[in-house]
């Protein structure tokens, strides 16, 4: 590579600061990993907490960290990786600052395929949580589409605020379709779909991490392979196609790749909005517009900002719980006010 | 004295484009329209009544017959409310775009509707079992609220308050109203009193709502005629309406008042409803021109009218249950706004 020659001493210094920047995170959220799974009904000291970690546990110990916390947390990072490179793909493709799975409706059309699913054939086996995420792909996928020809002009292709505009729409109509399906479910599955709606990480087990688990280890490493792509999609459409670049597919392959993400973690933790927004925004700030660091420190954000949510939904108001979908909106909502007062038309 | 000229050269284009006898004819039409899905939705439902009983339970009032009952104490308050609450949203609305020349404007839209149902839920959880009497004052507070965010975001907004940006800070704030409310919700278990208001029903309105919300409406709405010229020239553009001596401050004060009253009203009975604001006045300015003083109160009627409907329809759908009447509407109004998004193209 004749590239590396002609690496500055800036950029490698840049470089480093990146991967000390990944690794505080890391650690960040690592930390963040003790705190969360200490807290809740029962405290679990951190001795106490690598002791069950290595089997040394009691049996009750055992039994809320394996059963109850760690899936939950696992869960959390997973999604929130998932949810954050999604939005960072977005973000980069249609070149619009303010997308977000959630607020384009893409989320809301995965909740929508899995509730059809739940409300005609309810959960009675055991099978159905590994289909509901290739449920709440295609949901996803046929709304990103329908999202995509309504917003579509002849005359001037897609306004990145039309486009925004029909998302807002699209997840309205759809959670109003969700509302009146909710109303022919039996009691049970009402329930469950209610806690699920609202974005919550609270019924997780290991069934659901492995049901997720896939999807994030196949898509992730093709968004992580995809920054260069990304990076020069962001030049605009003339540079890009001057470069040799056949955009019109790699941008099929991107936006299939985010809808997947977020589709699978929808079909995990419901609708949980915001993350896809901030977590991109924040790795911006934290190690520039390059998607090789983007994307992995993105993911880790979104990973960061979830767990931590999630925490606080646990302790704000003990003993009853807020869903960590609400605490993400707390915080996202005014985030997105902030970036469209900053936008410009 | 050209610029006058100008000015009343498209005032006459106003006058010319709206149809009178059209909005006379709405305005009959309409009154029977509702008079009939007023009765229509008073006889139907988990035990229908014969329309002839409904009558002599109006005006020969029988205490000891159960249907009489259920019509004076259930159904008759119902579907009063649904009159009521289904003319608030749409004045509401034909305001808001009049004045501010935003075809998007709609309470729901704007945040004004979640701002209404956040303070609800704050009212249940700090002071519960406070008077309705109070309860609407707070709401008219928390549409004021949602307002004031919506608006505040848009308007530091480089570039200034278009459309569309106005609606997606209104999403934004309606997102974030909605958690807190849920939050709160959540905490002080208030949940399954709220559900009622955030799903948007009226069935629980009672007399008592009505004898107290009614006035309130009434002197809005009449507000609300008296200023409709007034917005008809606002609705020109600002210049044109200073130009012809209008005091522009003073009409946005009174109109933003009418606004929140309306809003919150509404939303004290009914819940975060949303669209109806958006779809009749559109309908009404497509039928009647753009002449304000005839929008306003044929857009009363026809959202009365849509109200009502959509409540009986949501009694209807899927018998015994009750579909919230919020997501009926919901359903109209998306197509509806995505058209209009559409159509507005670059002027948004």
């Amino acid at each position: 590579m004749s590239e590396n020659k002609y690496v500055s001493v800036y950029q490698q210094k840049r470089h480093r600061k990146n991967v000390f920047i990944i690794i505080t995170i890391v650690v960040l959220i690592l930390l963040m990993l003790m705190i969360s799974m200490n807290t809740g009904f029962i405290r679990l000291t951190p001795g106490e907490l690598f002791r069950t970690l290595f089997g040394m546990g009691t049996e009750k110990q055992q039994l809320i960290l394996f059963e109850f916390r760690l899936p939950r947390i696992v869960i959390s990072i997973l999604v929130g990786m998932a949810l954050a490179v999604s939005g960072a793909i977005l973000q980069g493709v249609s070149r619009n600052a303010l997308a977000d799975p959630g607020i384009l409706g893409i989320n809301a059309g995965a909740g929508l395929a899995v509730m059809l699913f739940i409300s005609f054939f309810p959960s009675t086996t055991a099978t159905p949580v590994f289909f509901l995420p290739f449920l709440a792909f295609v949901g996803a996928g046929v709304t990103a589409v329908l999202i995509y020809v309504l917003s579509y002009k002849r005359d001037e292709g897609i306004s990145p605020i039309r486009l925004l505009l029909t998302g807002v729409a699209i997840a309205a109509g759809i959670s109003a379709a969700m509302i009146v399906l909710t109303l022919r479910l039996s009691p049970e599955n009402y329930q469950f779909v209610a806690v699920w709606m609202a974005g919550s990480i609270w019924g997780s087990n290991w069934k659901f991490v492995i049901a997720l688990l896939p999807w994030i280890l196949i898509l992730l490493p093709i968004a992580f392979a995809k920054s260069r792509v990304l990076n020069t999609l962001n030049l605009g459409e003339m540079p890009a196609t001057g470069l040799g670049l056949a955009i019109e597919r790699e941008r099929l392959i991107l936006l299939a790749v985010a809808v997947g993400l977020a589709g699978a973690s929808v079909s995990v933790s419901g609708g949980i909005g915001f993350i896809g927004l901030i977590a991109p925004h924040l790795a911006r700030q934290l190690v520039g517009a390059k998607h090789q660091y983007l994307i992995p420190t993105a993911a880790l954000v979104g990973s960061l900002l979830l767990i931590t949510a999630d925490t606080i939904g646990r302790w704000i108001i003990e003993p009853s719980e807020v869903p960590a979908g609400i605490v993400v909106a707390v915080i996202g909502a005014p985030y997105f006010l902030y970036l469209l007062a900053k936008s410009k038309a | 004295m050209s610029a006058s000229v100008k000015e009343s050269v498209e005032m006459k284009k106003v006058y010319k484009g709206s149809r009178p006898i059209m909005a006379t004819f709405i305005m009959i039409g309409g009154m029977i329209g509702l008079l009939f899905a007023i009765g229509l939705s008073i006889s139907f439902g988990a035990a229908d009544i014969e329309l002839a009983t409904v009558w002599s339970s109006v005006f020969h009032f029988q205490p000891e017959l159960t249907s009489h009952q259920i019509i004076q104490e259930i159904r008759l308050p119902r579907v009063l409310g649904a009159a009521l609450v289904g003319a608030c949203f749409a004045v509401a609305g034909s305001i808001m775009q009049g004045m501010t020349r935003n075809p998007l404007a709609d309470s729901g839209l704007l945040g004004l509707n979640a701002g209404a149902a956040f303070m609800l839920a704050i009212c249940f959880a700090f002071f519960p079992g406070l008077p309705y009497m109070y309860i609407i004052l707070f709401s008219f507070l928390g549409a004021a609220v949602g307002a004031g965010l919506v608006y505040g975001v848009g308007s530091v907004a480089k570039g200034g308050l278009t459309p569309m940006r106005l609606v997606l800070a209104g999403a934004a704030v309606s997102a974030l109203l909605a958690a807190l409310s849920e939050g709160i919700a959540i905490h002080f278990r208030i949940g399954q009193d709220l559900a009622f208001w955030y799903a948007g029903g009226v069935s629980g309105t009672k007399w008592e709502h009505l004898q107290i919300m009614t006035p309130w409406i009434v002197v809005a709405i009449a507000g609300a005629i008296v200023l409709s010229k007034s917005i008809t020239l606002l609705s020109l553009g600002d210049e044109v309406a200073i130009g012809l001596g209008q005091r522009t401050g003073v009409i946005k004060f009174f109109g933003a008042l009418i606004v929140l009253v309306l809003a919150g009203a509404a939303v004290s009975v009914v819940g975060a409803v949303g669209f109806v604001g958006l779809i009749v006045p559109h309908l009404t300015r497509f039928l009647v021109g753009n002449d304000y003083r005839w929008i306003v109160p044929c857009s009363a009627i026809l959202g009365s009218l849509l109200v009502v409907l959509a409540d009986f329809a949501a009694r209807m759908v899927n018998p015994p249950y009750e579909t919230p009447i919020g997501a009926l509407i919901a359903l109209l109004g998306v197509p509806f706004f995505l058209y209009l998004a559409r159509k507005g193209g670059k002027e948004l």
